[in-house]
């Protein structure tokens, strides 16, 4: 099996390393980035899982080579917290929501979420719900991750940082 | 004891009303105060959110090497060989092991109950396969990768034989397991039955059959199953598994393999999601952690997506019929239940699922219940639980109850109401005999209805009826047995360790376990609460069989019953150890002493006040100011022995419109009503029972685990295996009813009431929307393809291929009742001719009772004399005398037990040379199998 080397940004962290040319991105960011954040749910792109953003799009990493990110910028769930300690706000109200539970699916649906209402990004409820569909979640039923989706949407939601509700 | 439980009880009924009416209020202020029924952010949050938890797979240790497992590729036949060579050639793999290399370890893969089971299981397939995807070989390499590529080059060869996929093979197919009479791997209630039961089920002026057929089930946690296993040295064993339980995985471990507890720590972090599955260990993880003491290395496995829909154990599978016999009235006047359930190959409990039989009726004015229930023996994946694993008891009567109420014309919450045992008629005891004291299922559909206009939803449907558009509402009402500690070996007390450190801070550790029960976070509550300490000053451990003491985890909805009461009782014996400190160092009357926002007060001396933390530094660093006998520091332990068991009620209903051209099913509105007493946060709660009822909805209308004929399963990813998304769930509202429980603190459990209740809610809605097309049958799931053979008014049982649940159905000796010629009996009778020999019955007796928990090991003596049988029957619980009747080789005697039940056990039993069998009756609960041999 060939072998080769691979540069990303990563959480703002510049991260060379050689792999095979079979291992997924995930692959390469839990075990030789130290990623485990980014996690596997069924590694055939159903469960979002591992969604994380790559030149700030949320991709799937389960189904992405790590070699074709080479050079790419990567944002996993460890890169989105300021370096405080204060939460994204897609974290605060998933948070505030109660929107996990086991916390498995969780990187992935944050991923999701941030990606469409990331900085100086407004998604709409239905764009976020649209793209959650692609999410599954074994505990929560769902409600929470909405709730949150819903107060992410709304107009005075822009830049609070601890999600309170009106 | 009796304090708390009033006092807390009452001051949480009003803090959860008050939350309650609105989904999303929240705290303000965390600081101080009151937390009980609040809705606090959850302590393990934050590491989830951003990426911190430590699931099993982030676990990588100094040396590790990963194993992947060459599974069976065919469901039954005999292996022939096994050739590793080539696989062994691969570079990177350091070893290939088969069952006969682990067999050194001779371990016992014991039950959930903790007994051998009735057939032998190993961790890798002993000679012969009986599932695809049942392990062979285990291959250890430098990665996965490698595992896997070597794995598949392992050479294996069978002898394929017909495999025994559905309950109906099961029925009239060949052995699953050699050696055995019959595929029946446990068996209670009466086969024929009862001549009165059937007068009055004959005679009713209604009966009305229910057959229910519901799908496997995978439990598909998004975390699937995996281990790390180190041995330190010769003696200690460390393993990083997912469970839900490390205490239990422990005593699992310890036991299987014949190591002391001791040697053995189990670490779980975080676990993504159990529901059932991760009880316990077994094949899989057996062989990982005997292939780490055999290679010596630390080893890793991970199952992946595909491994876990295929070759997990798996739930559910199970076919009922209920006959219920009403008068005009619609008032019940009989039943009878005929349950089976595939056990697959290697279930971890042989389950006949009495709870089932227990409960079916438990909640209802029933005056008579006869059944029939067992668990057969299939090639597939072994059985194991699923959230409410019995919930079959409330989709069969709940959809029975709604097929009457059309048939005889009475509204489905009328002939509830004519039904349910209200708060007012308790005490009372159920027609199987649970005492009933404060269930309340009828007063939660009361609630229910305040918050739904029934008249103004059948006049919309109606009108929208006469557009072809088909809307329905469901209503179902049931009660849980939760918080069950002392019946069986695993259920039992929990255990809350609680200290106030020198800094003032709480640190506690718990016997819980959260898979996403926010445990950390409902426990930290309470002792913020009940210690006078903000939220945040609390931390609670959990996940660590190093720390905390035994119990099951997360299994029968029960840590917020039985661990709650750990916390409050612990958190007051540490209050009054404060107290007593406090008015000793402040020369004050202990009775004057408040502990409030970390602050000691003495009433009516406020310049006597201290912090929390100058009071702990003197229990800790300064003996000299302790009064006399006073123990230093301040830390406390309590274990809590809850009642037998914690009942929790609930109402719920829905609303869906089917589109009658597509078979789609559309819900449009649910509310849930439901009593778990005291809610220790309402968040918490309606996140348990969302989760629940979101996997109801997966249950009624998607998710299947197939099988082809051949046994092969048919859903290998989440493309076949469907999960219900977010656009497949509801926003579902929200009723507390919230009567306090007699357990410490008023709480009721409600872990897995969701996935119960959710499933017939969900049928009766949509079988009222297709009413005007005729009654829709309980084949699970609802696919569209099964509703339009309704809407079409086809057959669809008449024409099925290949689809497992359809052959099943349309198997005419598939149904549980009708397939008495089929039904394999009990072991074939001896002629009395065989008895005109002197036959042998004085002496011992190694004998066997089959019951549901396993089997349950005794000796008999017997003593004849003319037609007089004495003797007694001796097993570790003791010893107990008889007298009974010999005729011929029939011997007939009665026990009378008080433990767990008061209870006369009916024994009829005969001698064939050195066997014996026949049948222990043990009162309502029906009848086991008893076999054994004479004693040499």
């Amino acid at each position: 099996m060939s072998t080769h080397t691979v540069t990303m940004t990563i959480n703002g962290r510049r991260h060379t390393g050689t792999v095979e040319a079979r291992v997924s991105l995930a692959d390469f960011l839990r075990d030789q980035a130290g990623y485990t954040g980014v996690h596997l749910g069924c590694e055939h792109g159903v469960c979002g899982a591992c969604t994380v953003l790559v030149e700030g799009n949320a991709v799937r990493s389960c189904l992405m080579l790590a070699v074709q990110a080479d050079g790419a910028g990567v944002t996993t769930v460890e890169g989105l917290a300021a370096a405080d300690g204060t939460l994204h706000r897609v974290q605060e109200a998933l948070m505030n929501e109660h929107g996990l539970q086991c916390g498995f699916c969780t990187p992935g649906i944050v991923m999701t979420m941030a990606a469409l209402s990331g900085e100086g990004k407004k998604a709409t409820e239905t764009e976020l719900l649209d793209a959650l569909s692609g999410h599954l979640c074994r505990c929560t039923g769902y409600q929470g991750i909405r709730r949150a989706a819903q107060q992410l949407a709304k107009p005075e939601a822009m830049d609070t940082a601890n999600g309170e509700q009106s | 004891m009796s304090a708390p439980n009033a006092s807390t009880g009452n001051t949480e009924r009003t803090a959860v009303a008050d939350t309650a009416q609105n989904g999303a209020t929240r705290v303000a202020g965390m600081g101080s105060g009151r937390y009980i029924g609040k809705r606090a952010p959850r302590k393990e949050d934050p590491r989830l959110l951003t990426g911190r938890g430590q699931f099993v797979d982030d676990i990588s240790l100094p040396g590790m090497l990963h194993v992947a497992f060459t599974r069976s590729p065919i469901a039954r036949g005999a292996i022939l060989s096994v050739n590793t060579e080539v696989a062994r050639d691969v570079t990177g793999v350091h070893a290939i092991y088969t069952q006969q290399d682990l067999a050194v370890f001779n371990a016992d893969m014991i039950s959930f109950y903790l007994v051998s089971p009735d057939i032998k299981t190993t961790p890798l397939a002993d000679g012969r396969v009986a599932y695809v995807g049942e392990p062979v070989a285990l291959v250890i390499a430098d990665n996965r990768h490698i595992a896997e590529d070597a794995a598949s080059l392992v050479e294996v060869e069978y002898a394929e034989e017909d495999p025994v996929v559905t309950i109906g093979d099961a029925r009239s197919g060949p052995t699953v397991h050699p050696g055995r009479d019959d595929n029946i791997s446990v068996q209670m209630g009466e086969e024929e039955l009862d001549e009165e039961l059937a007068d009055k089920l004959d005679s009713a002026p209604h009966l009305v059959t229910q057959k229910v057929v519901h799908q496997r089930i995978s439990q598909s946690p998004m975390e699937t199953r995996g281990v790390v296993a180190t041995r330190e040295g010769a003696q200690e064993l460390t393993l990083y598994i997912t469970c839900q339980s490390p205490h239990l995985v422990a005593r699992w471990v310890s036991l299987a393999l014949g190591v002391p507890q001791t040697a053995i720590r189990v670490i779980a972090k975080d676990v993504g999601g159990g529901f059932g599955l991760k009880n316990h260990p077994w094949k899989e993880e057996t062989a990982v952690i005997l292939a780490t003491m055999l290679f010596d290395r630390p080893l890793k496995w991970i199952e992946d997506r595909y491994e876990n829909l295929t070759a997990s154990c798996q739930a559910r599978e199970q076919e009922m019929v209920l006959q219920v016999a009403f008068d005009n009235d619609g008032k019940l006047l009989a039943s009878h239940g005929d349950y089976s359930v595939n056990n697959g190959a290697f279930p971890q409990l042989s389950e006949c699922n009495i709870a089932v039989h227990m409960f079916v009726w438990a909640a209802y004015k029933m005056p008579a219940y006869g059944f029939l229930t067992r668990g057969w023996y299939t090639n597939t994946p072994g059985y194991a639980a699923y959230r409410g694993p019995w919930g079959m008891e409330s989709l069969i009567r709940e959809t029975a109850l709604d097929v009457a109420a059309r048939r005889i014309g009475i509204d489905p919450i009328e002939i509830r109401r004519r039904n349910l045992v209200t708060l007012r008629e308790q005490p009372a005891e159920s027609v199987m005999g649970i005492p009933l004291e404060d269930v309340t299922p009828a007063e939660c559909l009361e609630k229910l209805l305040e918050k739904f206009d029934v008249g103004q939803f059948r006049a919309e449907q109606a009108s929208l009826r006469k557009e072809k558009r088909y809307l329905g509402l469901g209503i179902a009402t049931y009660i849980e047995p939760t918080g069950a500690a002392g019946a069986i070996t695993t259920m039992t007390g929990e255990l809350a360790q609680v200290r106030i450190e020198p800094t003032g801070k709480v640190t506690a550790t718990m016997s819980t376990h959260s898979q996403g029960h926010g445990t950390a976070t409902t426990m930290a509550q309470i002792f913020a609460d009940r210690l006078g300490v903000p939220y945040e000053d609390v931390s609670v451990f959990e996940g660590d069989s190093s720390r905390g003491g035994f119990s099951p985890g997360a299994a029968g909805s029960r840590q917020g019953v039985i661990a709650g009461g750990a916390a409050i009782m612990a958190a007051d014996l540490l209050v009054s150890k404060v107290k007593t400190l406090a008015a000793h160092v402040l020369e004050a009357d202990p009775g004057t002493v408040t502990i409030e926002d970390a602050m000691v007060r003495i009433e009516g001396s406020p310049e006597k006040s201290r912090s929390l933390a100058e009071i702990a530094n003197i229990a800790y660093g300064e003996p000299d100011r302790l009064p006399a006998g006073f123990e230093s520091g301040l830390e406390a332990q309590y274990r809590y022995q809850p009642p037998p068991m914690t009942f929790s009620s609930a109402a719920n209903a829905c609303v869906v419109e089917v589109d009658v051209d597509t078979g789609f099913v559309t819900i449009l509105r649910w509310i849930s009503s439901e009593d778990c007493g005291t809610a220790i946060n309402p968040a918490v709660v309606e996140g348990q029972i969302s989760g629940g009822l979101a996997q109801a909805i997966g249950m009624v209308l998607m998710e299947e685990v197939g099988f082809d004929a051949r046994g092969n399963p048919v859903a290998a990813t989440y493309k076949d295996y469907h999960l219900p998304a977010i656009s497949d769930v509801p926003d579902f509202e929200f009723v507390h009813a919230s009567t306090p429980s007699q357990s410490v603190g008023g709480m009721r459990g409600v872990g897995e009431g969701g996935a119960i209740i959710g499933v017939p809610t969900l049928v009766n809605a949509i079988a009222d929307a297709l009413s005007p097309f005729g009654e829709v049958p309980v084949e699970l799931p609802l696919t569209p393809t099964r509703l339009l053979s309704v809407i079409e008014g086809r057959d669809l049982g008449a024409k099925a291929g290949s689809e497992t649940t359809a052959v099943m159905a349309s198997q005419p000796g598939a149904a549980p009742v009708d397939a008495t010629p089929e039904t394999p009996v009990a072991p074939p009778q001896a002629t009395a001719e065989d008895a005109t020999e002197a036959v042998r019955i004085d002496g011992d007796w190694n004998m066997a009772l089959a019951t549901p928990m396993g089997a349950q090991e005794m000796t008999g003596h017997f003593e004849t004399s003319g037609e007089t049988l004495s003797g007694y029957l001796a097993s570790a619980e003791g010893q107990m005398d008889f007298t009974g009747t010999v005729a011929g080789n029939k011997l007939q005697f009665d026990l009378k037990v008080v433990k767990p039940m008061k209870i006369t056990l009916k024994y009829n039993l005969e001698v064939n040379g050195d066997k014996i069998s026949g049948k222990c009756k043990m009162g309502i609960m029906g009848s086991v199998k008893v076999t054994g041999q004479r004693a040499t």
